[in-house]
């Protein structure tokens, strides 16, 4: 690992392309910007070491110059875009049917490739684990390639002298020679130079003016924004900063909110939904018409949430605490604790409980006696009195029929259907009653007593979607300084002027890293009042 | 100097790089920890405590270390759920013996269902009713039937999803006795 020491006396490191101090070329480094073909210098990072091969040694290093390289960043990023890409061909898991087995309706669906885009995980994407793999490879790579790249470069930018060599004033793009001139001249232009805001340095009548370096930041600022947003996403991974739950409550039902460590609950006190009437909003009356006339206007629950007393036991009977209540709608969530509710669905017309009337099978206004079954708190046994009850042997909440044995298909009464023992003083042993939404069954055709529907009471589903982000404000703060670093760097110019007196004259060279025309009016301007000539284009002239 | 230049620079670069594999890895080893059951083989099983339906006991989880432990989660409507309880059944009095206790949680909503289905069935095991979903939540059960194993120490050995044959199920039995047993 040499050090380079350049005939102005300044020592760069090795990989240096453009002396440090005065921009003279580093001969046998030439090839690292491809400056030898080239009349012009490549005024990347001013010529400055980015990596080093020397320091190829360790096993640090070499992870470290793989990742520095800007060909191995954009490399990662075009896998990630082609992932992407391939990502929506076939719909992604959580928009395929959620009764199906994933692993069969690819391959159903699609055939072979279908199956192979499930085994690879592209079937959800952003979960599989080289994608996200690859994503994190794209910030290492974002973080190092702008360690290796600010870091020199700010050097270079503070170390640079006034005076600089002269095959750099020659090979910059900008660049014009007066063979006389006087010194007044040389003054006014420099004061010209000064009023546009220039930074003026001198040495041995050597200047340099220069203007809006910060603005070479800009990109550096901006991987910074990027940086922060990665992260911001990183965190997502961890509950105690994002949540992502699902809830359903029904009406009356108080339930654990899922997420929260057990530590909340919620209770729906009511479910809302109203309907746009079409008599009313006469404008779309035939469009509400057309969809059935069921177009929500508003959907919302009445909520309370409670939250734990005490020390938390899962299963034993909380103690709970009422914290808050409110409305939900849809946009409107409720919020607590750094938790919301989101209005997301609803089910409506479950039943919630079902009247029933004993009667003589002939005579049905003359009732024996009622009982109600309430499906969220149903009994074994319901006295009718006058010695006359009834047993529950089976409730189905929702019924299915196979091969004519009833079960339940869920949890959920959407379809109830039951099967009562009637017991009586003048009922010999028991009378058997099978009950179903559109079907009351007396088994043994000899029943002398009848049961029958009375009246129903049903009740509404909420669905809430349960969040916490608190990584919102991470991602705002790096979407901002993502975009201050664009800023920064897009609308100013970090623009360099040379002033390299000769015997008798002078030559002038500048550069800028972008808008060549602002800096060429900017020296025009500044010529105005003398006899100097403005620096020609020379990448124009060739 | 040289060398303490180089030196200080691979102690950045390691330290960066350490940081940052340090994150890529925190990274993908979250990204796999929320898959749908979120209490595996390893963690110690979270605590609960339920009333049993057919009995007047309370069953509390940790109280029941030094046992090893089946816990089942299921429901009168899973039909692969009445496949396994026979099983269960049958193998209940011998193993209860060697100090293995069943626990099989219902997710019904009603206790009438599962009372029925007691009757139906003949279940001798304790059977603890989950009707808020409490328990649920807390071992993110998915797909039912769902069943741990839990040894004595209370560190869950085996998570099985789907319907359990009796040769497994004796198996299973056998990777959470009590060491006085195991001899």
């Amino acid at each position: 690992m040499n050090k380079i020491k350049c005939e102005c006396g300044h020592v760069n490191p090795e990989g240096t392309v453009l002396c440090e101090a005065c921009g003279k070329p580093v001969e046998k480094n030439q090839h690292i910007d491809g400056n030898e073909k080239n009349k012009l210098l490549n005024m990347r990072y001013d010529g400055s070491a980015r990596r080093s091969q020397t320091y190829n040694k360790t096993i640090v290093d070499k992870t470290w110059n793989f990742f520095s390289s800007v060909k191995v960043g954009v490399w990662l990023i075009v896998l990630a875009l082609v992932a992407s890409a391939i990502g929506t061909i076939f719909p992604q898991e959580m928009y395929i049917p959620r009764s199906v087995d994933p692993s069969q309706y690819y391959r159903d669906e699609y055939g072979i490739f279908g199956q192979l885009y499930y085994e690879l995980g592209f079937h959800n994407l952003y979960g599989s684990w080289w994608y996200i793999l690859l994503i994190a490879l794209i910030g290492v790579s974002l973080v190092i390639c702008s360690i290796d790249r600010v870091v020199p470069l700010h050097r270079a930018l503070k170390n640079q002298r006034p005076k600089r060599h002269e095959v750099f004033i020659q090979r910059q793009r900008l660049f014009g020679k007066t063979e006389k001139v006087s010194k007044d001249d040389i003054k006014t232009f420099i004061e010209q130079l000064r009023k546009k805001n220039y930074k003026i340095s001198e040495d041995q009548g050597h200047v340099l003016a220069e203007k809006n370096r910060f603005s070479r930041w800009g990109p550096y600022v901006n991987h910074i924004g990027l940086i922060i947003i990665l992260i911001g996403a990183i965190l997502r991974f961890f509950p105690f900063m994002y949540v992502d739950e699902f809830v359903f409550v029904r009406e009356g039902e108080t339930k654990v909110i899922p997420g929260t460590n057990q530590q909340y609950y919620i209770e729906n006190k009511d479910f809302i939904l109203e309907l746009y009437d079409p008599e009313e909003e006469e404008k779309f009356a035939e469009a509400i018409v057309q969809e059935g006339g069921m177009v929500p206007k508003n959907f919302q629950t009445n909520a309370v949430i409670y939250q734990v007393k005490g020390e938390v036991v899962p299963g034993a009977e909380p103690e709970l605490e009422k914290m808050k209540e409110g409305e939900i709608r849809v946009n409107e969530p409720l919020k607590f604790n750094g938790y919301a509710l989101y209005q997301s669905q609803y089910q409506l017309n479950e039943f919630k409980s079902m009247s029933f009337k004993l009667h003589p099978a002939d005579n049905p206004d003359d009732a024996i006696g009622t009982f109600t079954f309430d499906m969220t708190d149903p009994k074994k046994e319901y006295d009718l009195g006058n010695g006359y009850r009834v047993v529950v042997d089976q409730y189905f909440p929702e019924l299915k029929l196979e091969n004519g044995v009833p079960s339940s298909e869920s949890n959920y009464p959407r379809n109830p259907a039951f099967i009562f023992f009637v017991y009586g003083p003048d009922i010999e042993e028991r009378e058997t009653s099978f009950l179903a939404i559109g079907a009351n069954i007396d088994p043994g055709e000899d029943n002398r007593y009848k049961l029958s529907l009375d009246g129903v009471e049903m009740r509404d589903v909420t669905g809430l979607a349960v969040q916490k982000d608190r990584t919102l404000p991470i991602f705002a703060a790096g979407a901002i300084i993502f975009m201050i670093g664009v800023v920064q760097g897009m609308y100013w110019q970090h623009r360099r002027i040379w002033i390299h007196p000769k015997e008798q004259g002078v030559w002038i060279a500048a550069h800028t890293n972008k808008n060549w025309h602002g800096l060429k009016r900017d020296i025009k301007s500044a010529l105005d009042q003398t006899s100097i000539n403005p620096p020609e284009d020379q990448q124009e002239l060739s | 100097m040289k060398s303490d230049k180089k030196k200080k620079r691979l102690i950045f670069r390691t330290a960066v790089l350490l940081v940052l594999i340090g994150a890529v890895v925190t990274t993908l080893v979250s990204s796999f920890r929320d898959d749908s059951n979120v209490v595996k083989a390893g963690d110690l099983a979270p605590n609960f405590k339920l009333k049993q339906v057919n009995g007047e006991e309370t069953f509390e989880l940790k109280e029941l270390r030094g046992k090893g432990v089946m816990l089942n989660f299921w429901a009168t409507y899973c039909d692969p759920c009445k496949e396994e309880m026979p099983y269960m059944e049958q193998l209940y009095p011998e193993y209860k013996e060697k100090g293995i206790e069943i626990l099989a949680v219902s997710l019904d909503t009603t206790e009438l269902v599962v009372k029925n289905f007691i009757e139906d069935y003949n279940l001798t095991f304790p059977i603890v009713h989950d009707q808020r979903g409490d328990v649920m939540d807390l071992y993110k059960i998915g797909p039912i039937p769902t069943t741990f194993f839990i040894n004595p120490e209370g560190e869950v050995v085996r998570v099985i999803q789907g319907p359990l044959t009796l040769e497994r199920l004796e198996s299973y039995f056998q990777e959470i006795l009590p060491e006085q047993n195991n001899s």
